[in-house]
């Protein structure tokens, strides 16, 4: 039966990256449908409460900046927040948040419920349906089909999942759900190639039977700024603490005499996992000199007692992850609530992509999140949006959205998954980004809202802020660079009691700000016209001005590496036309099929020439045309 | 366009009469006015197109002479490239054209990639469009025989020793960025502490490279081998003989040499640079006294020494005080004109520089010359100084290395004033891409790897 109504765009999956792709595409006015397996597992947290952090927090601000969900999302439901790698400087801060698990789930589902343009329904679906050119809808387990004009896959772990904990084994799309069987199938009959990847999850277990005396705790910290440009002051919520506790000599002899018996270890776990995130028995195989691992405890919500352990993840059997739970100080009596389970499932290899996260294989076909190799809640969520954005701009015929690895984390997640896929899950890291200290959180709606607004996602009165702010910080930055102190008597008193260097000639207010030992506020005194500020815009312009140099170096390497990335490689180019390539190379350029010539240079194996080549044969190409149309008119 | 200028030998490598230094960008005439001193005018503040200049090209370190040139400026767009373009026309002598190369890419070109004139004179319309296939193909030989070379350049101790050098700079930057990007799993303290010191050692190991990179010069550029003695021992007619040529002039008359004379010889497969030098001797002649300086410098950078004495004639002060002189050397003691009767003391000069081989000859029948050259390639190929180190590196791997040490420094700098680690970081990366364009290897990927190998990270 087909469904009366047709949508523009369905969306498969409401984890994360379907959340976000669905409300994306309904806010740039489209008719959205999204479609899950179980409408109470929405926005679900499946392994760690825990969001953010080096790299994940920068993606979370640029959804957020871009005008995505997920910022907002943490600030309203988080239970423990810090700031991340204060003392290494600007760009690699990070927040880090522990959310409600239950809450963050029904402030999203509300989201959701309360957006326009948007049909959210529970159904599996088996079948991705598609005529000789486009992708045309999907149909569901019960028999109907709905039509559409795209479709976006963010099934995530759900493809084929299996869930091993010892010697057993299930088929599950995660703990205590269903998996995906049919849509596996369908995608491999479509012709796309699936690999199989491997995660895990730790036990949780009862606060209450824990001795959190003999832990050590970690408060929730008091944070300059929220995940999310639109969250004003953040309020007094009840804050959660965690704890750290250590794994002990006890506890490894009991993993080492067990590992018979773990799945990972017996062989019967075919897929890769993350080496970021080994589990417990995987770490201490590995590191078998170490006499501890850490532990961190972390509350899952207010209303519950389940309590994560992080650091414990395991696929040993339940009765050994409770003896190796037990063998722990402070955990000595503790009630597993639920074990630590490692799950295999298919994902879709990246490279099979298009940069805008559209399938080359069929057109209106977009992937997003886990299905693509990846892992966290943040890589799925940027995902999401940006195959929310593009199918979307695809319907309304506007220019697709590709940000530049020197423009978002975004880019370099996504540049990295279709330009070089991947083999574990892939996981964002600060050092997989080269242009580092320009991709800081404080920038991030500086870099991204003007595209946000640009495609219909920030509304008129959040971008007017944005605008005011990035004046404020123009103005005050320019105005420290002008402002000059001379070697007066009093100036040179004044720095001495700053304990900083006398002054030799005239300088700027800015290049007092330079000097290691100051800060923004240390000069305050040898600041008397010093306007009042918000704090966001204080530290933004401190940071442009301390780390001048430094930023102005990436912004030239920026310049050479965007005039590659300009340089694009029409769609049907035959690269079997090409002469002098290396065989090597025209392989790998047929298979990526890159948009453009920057990101033709960053495919493994392919040669300095073999770019070299291509330059010069699309320079021919392009003069050909040019020819031929002086020709015919 | 291109924004960037490029620089390359354009002529074949190898000796030849001339060589060709090609530069062409935007830059090219900004570089030609700082390195070139025309002959009669200084520094030409504005070229003419299609001019040939007569000067010198300057050290841009000490404004030393390096070579006498003759210079062209091809200004865009009628050039080949269609750039603003300089070619120096130098000597062809492997050192001069190395260095005139070496004071381009100082003075802010970048080296050619191969193919890359023939590239910009085609992106930039200067060639027809018939010829795209051609310059295609040009690009490819030619980086097929560069990959060749290199790889054959990249034999040995050089790559080795980069190789481990990059492997401590990734080491390093894994421990910071481990502490970077998993705060809260890695249980680091020392790391900024230790990173101070391991830059230092790291720079210090580069210097010591670069100092060997150039040592190892031998298999590309030849050994430099002096021949040096007093006055009229017949040090020119021994060059002649090992050049099986008459190249230097050969007279009765003392100090006939008056400036050092190069040539490129092959002795038992091993190149060799000979360097024929003015006879060593106290002396009033200003000209004279000219070569016996620059006689005496080229003994310091010399790999071999070729010490001739006098085999008719008893040994004379000055002999022994050479003997001292090159006794800091690796020298073979040449006792020439052995066609005529003996008269030189044997013994005394064996007491004076003991170990050192010593062989008899007559340069004029050519006697001994054959055992002579044995052992100069003996001791070039087993001996020592090769031994020591085979470092063959061509000029692009020495900028980089040279490039590597420079971001060192910069990141000492940074440790120093108490940036913070992102910052340090950025210098390292710099440092390790330097080394891996060398090895062909990418940073970002090792130092993951390295993280998850050398640190215990999990959730």
């Amino acid at each position: 039966m087909v469904y009366e109504k047709s949508y523009d765009i369905i969306v498969i999956g409401a984890g994360h990256a379907g959340c976000e792709a669905a409300l994306a595409s309904a806010r740039m006015g489209c008719a959205t449908l999204l479609l899950t397996i179980n409408l109470d597992s929405i926005a679900l947290l499946p392994c760690n409460c825990s969001i953010g952090g080096p790299a994940k927090a920068h993606l979370v601000r640029e959804i957020d900046a871009l005008g995505g969900e997920m910022g907002r999302n943490i600030d309203k439901s988080f239970t423990h927040i810090r700031m991340l790698n204060l003392s290494k400087g600007p760009a690699v801060q990070a927040l880090r948040a522990q959310v409600d698990k239950k809450y963050y789930q029904m402030e999203m589902k509300h989201t959701l419920e309360s957006q326009d343009r948007l049909d959210i329904k529970q159904a599996m679906v088996e079948e991705i349906l598609c005529d000789e050119t486009a992708v045309t809808g999907v149909r569901v387990q019960t028999g109907i089909e709905y039509r559409s004009r795209a479709v976006i896959v963010a099934a995530g772990t759900f493809l084929e999942g299996l869930i091993h904990i010892g010697e057993t084994s299930f088929p599950a799309g995660r703990g205590g759900e269903v998996p995906s069987i049919g849509l596996a199938q369908n995608l491999k009959y479509l012709g796309f190639n699936l690999g199989r990847l491997k995660t895990g999850t730790p036990p949780r277990i009862d606060a209450r039977t824990i001795d959190f005396s003999q832990g050590k705790i970690q408060e929730s910290e008091d944070v300059p700024l929220p995940f999310s440009y639109t969250t004003g002051p953040i309020s007094g919520r009840g804050r959660l603490s965690c704890w750290l506790m250590e794994t002990n000599e006890q506890t490894h002899r009991i993993i080492r005499d067990n590992l018979h018996r773990s799945p990972l270890f017996s062989g019967r776990i075919k897929g890769t996992g993350p080496r970021y995130c080994p589990s417990i028995e995987d770490k201490v195989v590995r590191f078998p000199d170490k006499e501890r691992h850490q532990i961190f405890l972390e509350r899952e919500g207010w209303k519950t007692s389940e309590v994560y352990l992080q650091g414990l993840s395991s696929s040993l059997p339940e009765d050994v992850q409770i003896a190796a739970v037990h063998s722990v100080k402070g955990l000595e009596k503790a009630e597993l609530m639920r074990p630590g389970y490692a799950i295999e499932y298919d994902f879709l290899l990246p490279v099979q992509l298009f940069p805008t996260l559209e399938t080359k294989l069929i057109k209106g076909l977009y992937t997003a999140g886990q299905i693509n190799g990846t892992s966290g809640y943040e890589e799925a969520a940027a995902q999401g949006i940006m195959a929310g954005i593009n199918a979307a701009a695809a319907i309304k015929e506007l220019p697709p959205l590709i940000l530049l690895r020197s423009e978002a984390y975004i880019g370099v997640l996504v540049d990295d998954l279709v330009t070089k896929g991947t083999e574990e899950p892939y996981r964002m890291l600060t050092s997989r980004a080269e242009y580092r200290l320009i991709l800081r959180q404080g920038n991030a709606d500086l870099r991204l809202t003007e595209k946000g607004y640009r495609y219909g996602l920030i509304p008129e009165d959040r971008y007017q802020r944005f605008v005011i702010r990035r004046e404020m910080i123009e103005l005050e930055t320019a105005r420290l660079k002008e402002t000059r102190l001379r070697p007066t008597g009093q100036v040179q008193r004044l720095l001495r009691d700053l304990g900083s260097e006398r002054l030799g000639k005239a300088v700027s207010l800015a290049d007092i700000l330079k000097r290691p030992d100051m800060t923004y506020r240390r000069t305050a005194t040898l600041d008397k016209d010093r306007p009042s500020l918000p704090p966001d815009v204080i530290s933004e312009t401190e940071t442009e001005i301390k780390y001048e140099g430094y930023i102005e170096k990436q912004q030239q390497q920026v310049v050479q590496y965007q005039r590659l990335e300009s340089r694009l490689v029409p769609e049907e180019i035959d690269y079997d036309a090409i002469p002098s390539l290396s065989r090597e190379g025209r392989e790998k350029l047929k298979n990526i099929r890159p948009v453009s010539v920057g990101q033709a240079s960053r495919i493994a194996g392919l040669t300095p020439a073999d770019i070299t080549i291509l330059i010069v044969y699309l320079e021919q190409q392009r003069l050909q045309a040019l020819r031929q149309r002086e020709k015919t008119s | 366009m291109e924004r960037d200028t490029i620089a390359a030998v354009s002529t074949p490598p190898g000796e030849g009469a001339l060589a060709i230094i090609r530069i062409s960008g935007p830059g090219a005439i900004k570089i030609a006015r700082s390195l070139f001193r025309a002959g009669s005018a200084g520094i030409v503040e504005k070229f003419e197109s299609h001019r040939v200049y007569y000067g010198f090209i300057l050290d841009l370190k000490d404004g030393k002479k390096i070579d006498e040139v003759f210079l062209t400026a091809l200004l865009a767009p009628r050039s080949y490239t269609r750039e603003d373009m300089i070619e120096i026309s130098a000597h062809g002598g492997m050192q001069p054209v190395r260095q005139i190369l070496q004071q381009a890419l100082s003075a802010g070109a970048r080296l050619a990639e191969p193919g890359e004139f023939t590239k910009r004179a085609f992106l930039n319309g200067r060639l027809d469009l018939a010829q795209a296939e051609a310059v295609m193909s040009v690009i490819k030989s030619r980086t097929e025989a560069g990959l060749k070379s290199a790889v054959s350049q990249l034999r040995g101790f050089l790559s080795r020793d980069i190789e481990e050098l990059r492997r401590e700079i990734i080491g390093l930057l894994a421990l910071m960025e481990a502490e970077i990007d998993f705060p809260e799993d890695v249980e680091i303290s020392e790391v900024y502490d230790k990173a101070l010191d391991k830059v230092q050692g790291l720079i210090r190991k580069l210097d010591d490279l670069i100092a060997s990179a150039d040592r190892g010069r031998i298999l590309q550029d030849g050994a430099a081998l002096a021949i040096v003695g007093k006055p009229n021992v017949g040090k020119s007619s021994l060059l002649n003989r090992l050049l099986r040529e008459a190249r230097a002039i050969v007279t009765e008359i003392p100090g006939t040499t008056r400036d050092v004379l190069e040539a490129m010889v092959n002795i038992g497969g091993v190149p060799v640079r000979a360097f024929d030098t003015a006879g060593i001797r106290a002396t009033t002649d200003m000209v004279e006294r000219i070569g016996v300086e620059r006689a005496r410098e080229v003994i310091l950078q010399a790999d071999i020494l070729l010490l001739v004495l006098d085999g008719s004639q008893p040994l004379t002060e000055e002999d022994c005080v050479l003997a001292v002189e090159c006794a800091q050397k690796r020298t073979i003691l040449v006792i020439n004109k052995a066609d005529l009767p003996p008269a030189v003391n044997e013994e005394a000069l064996a007491e004076m520089m003991p170990g050192t081989p010593l062989l008899r000859i007559s340069s004029l029948t050519g006697e001994g010359v054959t055992a002579l050259e044995a052992e100069i390639a003996a001791i070039l190929l087993g001996g020592e100084i090769v031994l020591e180190r085979i470092t063959v590196a061509n000029i692009r791997q020495v900028e980089a290395l040279v490039r590597a040490t420079a971001a060192l420094r910069t990141g000492r700098e940074a440790i120093l004033c108490g940036q913070p680690a992102e910052i340090t970081a950025v210098d390292l990366h710099d440092a390790a891409d330097a080394l891996g364009e060398i090895t062909g290897e990418t940073t970002t990927d090792d130092v993951i790897d390295r993280i998850f190998s050398d640190f215990c990270i999990g959730k």
